[in-house]
């Protein structure tokens, strides 16, 4: 038994080794940056601006991609208010990515401040915190995105909805994503809490909050990444379900999931590009993303192998 | 009192060779290790944690979990040899011919069927009883081995057992088809010290009359004492000493074998000072050339680290040291060693 | 046992009551129901005549309690957008949304498991690891991406299965059946897929981790050891033990089948409740919302009951030690 765990850990201990013995690994990590570099750089590469109606022309509407009958102008194609499909798609994978990473960075803060209140604070506030998180769990994310969009939209009118959807939908979002880790954090304070340095640190008079944040942190730093990258791509995938229900980011400023619902009107008619081309970055991006969430799990819990 | 070790051996391991590829190279688990047990002898395999004694006998059962293997050597029950049978066979083999007891019963048993299904199970897969038969026979071997209420007791779930209790249950799981050897892997590390002395009662007790040899994998040289017929001595993979239990234990041979005597309280109450061996036991990607021994052996000298040496007669005990060389050639300087 | 069970269906009122008094809050404090409900020209005094009337004066608990009472008799209010009685309106469409989780659910169980296992017990073989690959392609796609898919290959290119609602129905009292019809199975096939395939890659994928796990442990080893076929220590004893995460991860499924049934909905114009919610969510329709809230609630509650005394079966561990421990 020693012999294997001496093995095992020797063999886990270095995650840059699991990372170069990983092929899939290291296409994943490599398709990643090519995106996340295409999204950073998308108005150098982009051919017209398409969240500028000024640069827009209807008489270039559905235009087929060059393949199939279009020319070089919209190689991809275009949609129906005669958008370069290449140039949306660029800017419509910069505006998910954006929106999946402020959600993922909202929802850890979130989660993590509530994970060590309620660990280090306990009794009611604990209870109260847990309580929400545990009933908020048995909803699935979709669900509870949707009813916080649909009640800001009681709140405020419509047309202050559509200026505002990015946040709101940022919003939402985090608030459906933080109790992973407000749990992860909250268990990890409960084990460290006792331990013998952190009541040493408290012996000598650290405050609790620094004692936290300069000792428990840096524990919890390894799992909550893990849970930051998959979540990264679910948060990815909720925005873009909650744009192709109608209910996220506005047309005129179409994230993919806005453009793959565009599309979906049109499937039936034949224009089957402005769905197929969003779709396909859609799930290159989250599928490349699910990959490194995937290792890095693997990577540092070797049990789970 | 021991059976003589003359009778036609019941489990014969022929140079068994334990492998675990890695991908920083091969380490040898086990290397080049032999012996014999007796039908009915209880051979005791001791050494520290990473030894590979317990690698030892999950060879001989062929559990062994993968990437570890069987990389050279034989195994040999009752002059059949088994390391190289196919899985359906050895299965066969398992649980009716070597019985086996592992260390923790708190984890051995399935805690969602109960006891006496666990046992009907393995009788009825062993041998040709009908349900009924295989209950009545469950309940005999809780019975045997010592579970009060054994009717009544049969229908529980191994949480509602002790951990003694539930290590009976494990023994009777192993007797249930009445193998003529038992490999006890720690049988009692688990158990607390009151109830260990109770449990090495048991499995003794049951095997002599059963007439069921065992080998038994321990790091207790007071449960070997008190046990076993003979007892193998196993460091860094290798057999350093083999011998009657008597004479291993008042006189050691191999300069390992004595500071591990040396290092426990003396089992005949002398009042000597406990002594300890410096350094610890080679990791085995780094094993010294030589005799695995030699960088922290007290009486090592110059062939020591060159030569590996083999299993040697030392009085009616096998030492694998140059120091019983009995060619004498380039013997090691300390030269009253031979008495120690 | 008993205690055990008023634990779990005290536990389970608690959650509905406060999902309740979500619904409530929403109901009351979003939007103006008073608004929703009358004209343009209408005076204030009459609003406060209304408002008077329907009690929208009276002390918050008061209020809160008589909507509890209301929810109970299935009195919902009526719906900003259509005026309907929100009641008939979600009762038209239960049928269409709960035949259509009910296939996907047997469609992800029934697929899901046995791959699972099949995986989980061959891990090094090739059609596992292709399995793994591709359950992870199946995770990343996002629910209405597989949709459209699907459309665009069986109902566009091939065009042999619907595209979208739910072929011919057959009604029983009030309840819309697909069916018994073949048309209506056939516009079954694509929905269900579609939902099902998301929980199908879940449950696999779980199921194999869980099977590992098991594989891994002493009374697996023991059992080896024991000599009992592999029959026995694969499907008697590792595949029993995978079950009591399995079938919480299973349940949690089960209703989150129903609320991702709303993008399913959507991508196939399918007439349930999904779909109504989404048009409430557009709308601020807050009485359909709240009230979507609360029956679906009232399922994931339900099923999470179902899961705890599920376990107690599965689990002795749980039924209390009546032999004590000697």
């Amino acid at each position: 038994m020693s012999l294997r765990d001496r093995i095992g850990r020797a063999a886990d201990s270095d995650i840059w080794f699991s990372f170069k013995a990983s092929p899939v690994t290291m296409v994943a990590a490599g398709l990643t940056a090519f995106i996340f570099l295409a999204a950073l750089l998308a108005p150098l590469l982009a051919v017209q601006n398409p969240y500028d109606p000024a640069s827009l022309n209807l008489s270039d509407a559905m235009k087929p991609p060059v393949f199939f009958g279009g020319d070089w102008s919209f190689p991809l194609g275009s949609d129906d208010q005669g958008r370069d499909l290449y140039s949306t798609i660029l800017y419509g994978t910069r505006m998910s990515l954006f929106v999946g990473l402020c959600c993922v960075v909202v929802a850890m803060v979130i989660g993590i401040t509530l994970g060590l209140v309620s660990g280090y604070v306990g009794g009611a506030v604990e209870a109260v915190i847990m309580r929400i998180a545990d009933v908020q769990l048995t909803f699935p994310a979709i669900l509870i995105a949707l009813l916080i969009d649909g009640v800001v939209r009681g709140i405020i009118s419509v047309k202050r909805h559509d200026e505002i959807a990015g946040f709101v939908i940022i919003v939402s979002i985090s608030l459906s994503l933080w109790v992973q880790y407000a749990r992860t954090v909250r268990g990890s304070v409960l084990v460290e809490r006792n331990k013998e340095y952190v009541q040493a640190a408290r012996v000598i008079g650290l405050s609790r909050w620094l004692i936290m944040i300069r000792h428990v942190l840096p524990n919890v730093m390894g799992p909550v990444m893990v849970i930051a990258t998959i979540n990264l791509g679910v948060a990815i995938i909720t925005e873009a379900t909650l744009s192709f229900l109608g209910v996220g980011l506005p047309a005129t400023q179409p994230s993919l999931g806005t453009l793959i619902r565009i599309g979906n009107e049109y499937l039936n008619s034949g224009e089957w590009w402005i769905t197929i081309f969003p779709g396909i970055t859609l799930a290159a991006l989250v599928l490349a993303v699910n990959m490194l969430g995937d290792w890095l799990r693997d990577a540092l819990n070797p049990k789970l192998r | 009192m021991s059976p003589s070790t003359a009778a036609a051996p019941l489990l014969q391991v022929r140079n068994l060779r334990v492998e675990f590829p890695t991908r920083r190279g091969t380490l040898v688990a086990v290397d080049d290790v032999s012996f014999d047990v007796a039908p009915g002898e209880v051979l005791g395999v001791v050494g520290e944690s990473g030894a590979g004694k317990s690698l030892t006998g999950a060879a001989i059962i062929g559990l062994l979990e993968p990437p570890g293997r069987i990389a050279g050597g034989q195994v040999i029950l009752e002059g059949q040899r088994i390391d190289d049978l196919p899985y359906e066979q050895m299965r066969k083999i398992r649980g009716a011919r070597i019985g086996a007891i592992f260390q923790d019963p708190l984890t051995s048993l399935n805690p969602l069927y109960s006891v006496g299904r666990q046992l009907v199970e393995t009788i009825q897969t062993h041998l040709p009883l009908s349900a009924f038969d295989a209950r009545a026979r469950a309940v005999g071997l809780l019975k045997e081995v010592g579970i009060p209420g054994a009717e009544t007791r049969v229908d529980h779930y191994p949480h509602q057992f002790s951990g003694g209790m539930r290590q009976r249950v494990v023994i009777a799981l192993a007797l249930c088809a009445n193998p003529r050897l038992i490999i006890a892997d720690e049988p009692t590390t688990a158990l607390d010290v009151s109830i260990q002395a109770q449990i090495i009662a048991l499995l003794k007790g049951l095997c002599r009359e059963h007439g069921t040899a065992v080998v038994l994998v321990t790091h207790d040289m007071g449960v070997i004492a008190e046990t076993a017929d003979r007892v193998a001595v196993m460091y860094a993979g290798r057999l350093a000493e083999i011998g009657p239990v008597r004479d291993v234990v008042k006189n050691a041979r191999h300069p390992y074998t004595r500071g591990l005597m040396g290092s426990i309280p003396s089992i005949g109450g002398h009042a000597e000072r406990l002594t300890q061996i410096d350094g610890a036991m080679p990791r085995l990607t780094a094993i010294p050339s030589g005799c695995a021994f030699n960088p922290r052996c007290p009486q090592a000298g110059v062939r020591c680290s060159i030569e590996r040496p083999d299993l040697m007669r030392a009085g009616p005990s096998r030492a694998a040291c140059w120091l019983y060389d009995s060619a004498g050639v380039g013997a090691p300087a300390a030269r009253e060693a031979a008495r120690g | 046992m008993i205690s055990f069970v008023l634990n779990r269906v005290a536990q389970a009122a608690g959650v509905l009551l406060a999902v309740g008094f979500i619904a409530f809050s929403l109901f009351t404090y979003v939007g103006d129901p008073i608004n929703a409900m009358v004209g343009q020209d209408t005076s204030q005094q009459e609003k406060e005549e209304l408002r008077e009337k329907l009690g929208l004066n009276d002390p918050a608990p008061l209020q809160f309690a008589r909507f509890i009472g209301n929810v109970v008799q299935g009195k919902f209010g009526l719906s900003y957008r259509t005026s309907d009685p929100v009641g008939r309106l979600i009762l038209e469409r239960l049928p269409a949304t709960l035949e259509l989780a009910l296939c996907a659910a047997l469609f992800a169980l029934g697929v899901g498991v046995p791959l699972g296992v099949y995986t989980g017990l061959y891990p090094r073989h090739w059609t596992s690891r292709l399995l793994q690959a591709v359950s992870l392609i199946g995770i990343s796609l996002p629910t209405f991406l597989i949709g459209i898919l699907l459309i665009v290959f069986f109902a566009v290119i091939l065009n042999v299965l619907p595209s979208f609602g739910r072929g011919e129905t057959v009604k029983f009292g009030w309840w819309t059946s697909g069916y018994f019809t073949v048309a209506g199975l056939k516009a079954l096939i694509l929905p269900s897929v579609t939902l099902g395939l998301f929980q199908l890659t879940l449950i696999m994928r779980l199921v194999r981790s869980e099977m590992l796990e098991v594989m891994r442990t002493d009374y697996i080893k023991f059992a080896r050891a024991r000599g009992l076929s592999n029959r026995a220590i694969n499907y008697g004893h590792a595949l029993k033990n995978t079950l009591v995460p399995v079938i919480t991860v299973t349940g949690l499924q089960l209703g989150a089948i129903i609320a991702f049934a709303i993008i399913t909905e959507t991508v196939f114009s399918w007439p349930g409740m999904g779909q109504l919610f989404v048009q409430s969510v557009q709308f601020a329709d807050i009485p359909v919302m709240a009230a979507y809230l609360l029956l679906v609630s009232a399922f994931f509650v339900t099923i999470n009951l179902a899961v705890d005394l599920l376990y107690y079966v599965v689990d002795p561990r749980l039924r209390g030690s009546t032999g004590g421990r000697h």
